[in-house]
């Protein structure tokens, strides 16, 4: 499971990467959205793969921490797809804006010489 | 001082203050501009206030080992969030609310009032960056590096026009980016280490080994990546002299900032995690932190040297300044620290000063003027010198000319500025290794050797400037300004001046300062047994 896990964050970083670097905005955000999934993924699963083990509750005693999931990257994670999706959607604004002031949706605000 | 005690509750006021000014001013309709304005002016007021009594904390024993650990909602660290004030933390506050009060003040007339929301976006930076400065947990400085992002994305934008849009395009994309390798790099620690405190961290290092070792050293270069995108390191920094040269004044002064925030955070990270109790892993990375700080100091100086406008040249001269602090780091040493930090406060002000000047100089230089000094001198076209000598320079002219020479000594390091002394402190401490007994490594000198060509390369494009603009551009109309756009600009000044005149206790704060840095302990020590607060709650549970 955890190499198809890691080919999967891999695939998704990777399109998201070249896509970052084509010269439309439309690429660029799509390319962002792609990298951040296999960032979250990727966060999720730093803290190791569980299959069948329940989170951690308040309960009788003291839990052994091996025989639950470790739920910090669980918190970590949340908070970074909140953060990552409040800048993304301030990201499209400034794509919009861009498109209505120069007139292209080129990231350089002008063609290039192609 | 015991964390029960109100005074312990400063450490939150950077962090809380600038929080609730800013959501409060949201509602507030744009057209109470004044009642906007004195919000922020209270809140930098207060601000200015709590650093000082910050350091005054700090620096006089009034908790133990100079370090003032405030655990966020009573957890003790590392399983809650640690805010932690010690020296150089408290100094980059005042320094921080320094330069929010000039920029809020050169902001009065026009700036804060070209596009909405300035004021509480201006509070928010500022809650961004007083976060980054204290936080002790790697987690919690994402969260107040985006933050600061988030706010300087409004900023930048903060007056909407085509040049900005489309360096706020590219600088958010950049920093998207950065960010999402901010991710993957305390992703990476933490599953290697087990733990997001820097403290913590710091403890663990000797124990870790290995697989972990391989994982957590990728994990840190990683992150780094993240904070040398921001502080403009050499290939990483090219956005930033279109990114400067595109803000509002009293925003790029702000700017200025956070490319240190970038510098700070490598330089509190590698001190406390690759220090020398590290086991297998210490001295991680310093060398190539010393190389690229080098390179990036001459790339700045070729990109000053090659501007043909005075933003673009602002921008690169920070791209200098930050190269200069990253090889300082990357050094190793703790005197060396000392004076770089002393370098940090002096250029960041006139580089902030700078910023703040340049509006102001170009409102008597006609457009393309810059572009016409340049072609002047590659076409060698002689100009006769017609004007009369000996009328008294106007007011104005004799301001901007004056700020402008102090701020190009500052940045170039010419005597008799604080440039110069910060220079000299570079230089003492390379040609002194570890007291004097040791050989100059080779290092120290070609790093010598770099910052002069970078001083060099200064003088000549500052020069260049100055003279087109204030000699030789004739008949010049003195430009109107504003009682409050030149008082910051001459506040900053004044206080590099008396940064060169007060040289002595300050190196001896910072002396101080760095020997905090370089002392890996008793930040474990002092943030791992940070006491909780007794309480009626949770007192059972901590038996």
């Amino acid at each position: 499971m955890e190499t198809v896990i890691a080919i999967a964050i891999g695939v998704l970083f990777g399109s998201g990467l070249w896509l970052v670097l084509r010269p439309r905005t439309f690429q660029v955000i799509t390319g962002l959205l792609l990298m951040s999934y296999a960032v979250n993924l990727f966060i999720f699963i730093m803290g190791r793969l569980w299959v069948n083990a329940p989170p951690l509750t308040l309960g009788e005693g003291v839990p052994d921490p091996n025989t639950f999931a470790d739920p910090l990257p669980q918190a970590l994670v949340l908070t970074a797809i909140v953060i990552g999706f409040a800048t993304t959607a301030l990201f499209l604004v400034v794509m919009i804006g861009a498109r209505g002031l120069t007139g292209t949706d080129h990231v350089d605000g002008e063609e290039g010489d192609e | 001082m015991s964390p029960s005690s109100w005074l312990h509750h400063l450490i939150l006021v950077p962090v809380l203050l600038p929080l609730l000014c800013g959501a409060l001013l949201i509602p507030v309709n744009e057209t109470r501009h004044r009642f906007k304005y004195a919000v922020n002016l209270f809140s930098v007021l207060g601000l200015l206030a709590t650093a000082v009594a910050l350091i005054w904390l700090a620096d006089n024993g009034a908790w133990d080992a100079g370090i003032g650990v405030y655990l966020a909602a009573n957890w003790a660290a590392p399983f809650g969030i640690a805010l932690m004030v010690d020296r150089l933390a408290a100094l980059m506050l005042l320094l921080t609310a320094v330069l929010a009060f000039a920029a809020l003040l050169y902001s009065t007339q026009r700036w804060s009032r070209i596009g909405v929301h300035f004021h509480s976006l201006f509070q928010f930076l500022l809650m961004g960056i007083n976060g980054a400065f204290l936080t002790h947990d790697l987690f919690n400085l994402f969260v107040f590096f985006e933050v600061m992002l988030a706010a300087s994305y409004g900023l930048l934008l903060h007056g909407y026009n085509a040049t900005r849009i489309r360096a706020g395009l590219q600088y958010i994309t950049i920093n998207l980016a950065a960010s999402l390798f901010f991710l993957i790099g305390v992703a990476l620690i933490y599953a290697s280490a087990g733990t997001l405190n820097m403290a913590d961290l710091a403890a663990r290092m000797p124990a870790i080994a290995g697989t972990d070792l391989v994982l957590l050293k990728a994990g840190v270069a990683i992150l780094a990546l993240a904070f040398l995108v921001k502080s403009a390191m050499w290939p990483l920094g090219f956005w930033l002299p279109t990114t400067y040269s595109a803000a509002s004044p009293p925003v790029a002064a702000m700017l200025v900032l956070m490319t240190k925030v970038g510098a700070y955070a490598i330089l509190r990270l590698w001190l406390l995690v690759f220090s020398d109790g590290a086991g297998e892993a210490a001295g991680f990375g310093y060398q190539a932190l010393l190389w690229a700080g080098m390179v990036t100091i001459v790339f700045g100086a070729a990109g000053m040297m090659a501007s043909e406008e005075l933003g673009r040249l602002a921008g690169y001269g920070a791209i200098v300044s930050s190269g200069t602090l990253l090889a300082v780091v990357g050094y190793g040493q703790p005197s060396l620290v000392t004076a770089g930090l002393y370098y940090l406060l002096g250029s960041t002000m006139a580089m902030a000063a700078f910023m703040l000047l340049i509006e102001l100089i170009e409102r008597i230089r006609s457009p393309g003027a810059a572009l016409l000094a340049l072609t002047m001198e590659a076409f060698a076209i002689e100009e006769t010198p017609d004007e009369p000598v000996g009328v008294g320079i106007p007011g104005a002219l004799a301001f901007l000319g004056l700020a402008f020479a102090g701020c190009a000594l500052i940045i170039a390091g010419l005597p008799p500025l604080s440039g110069f002394v910060a220079k000299f402190g570079l230089f003492h401490a390379l040609l002194n290794p570890l007291g004097g007994d040791a050989a100059v490594h080779s290092s120290a000198w070609f790093m010598m050797g770099v910052i002069l060509f970078a001083g060099f390369a200064a003088v000549l494009a500052m020069m260049r400037f100055g003279v087109r603009t204030f000699w030789a551009s004739g008949a010049v109309m003195p430009p109107r300004l504003q009682a409050t756009e030149v008082l910051p600009v001459a506040l900053l000044l004044v206080l590099c001046v008396s940064l060169t005149v007060g040289a002595g206790p300050m190196f001896g704060y910072l002396e101080r300062a760095s020997t905090d840095l370089h002392s890996t302990p008793r930040y474990v020590d002092g943030v791992l047994s940070a006491p909780v607060v007794p309480g009626v709650v949770g007192t059972e549970d901590a038996r």
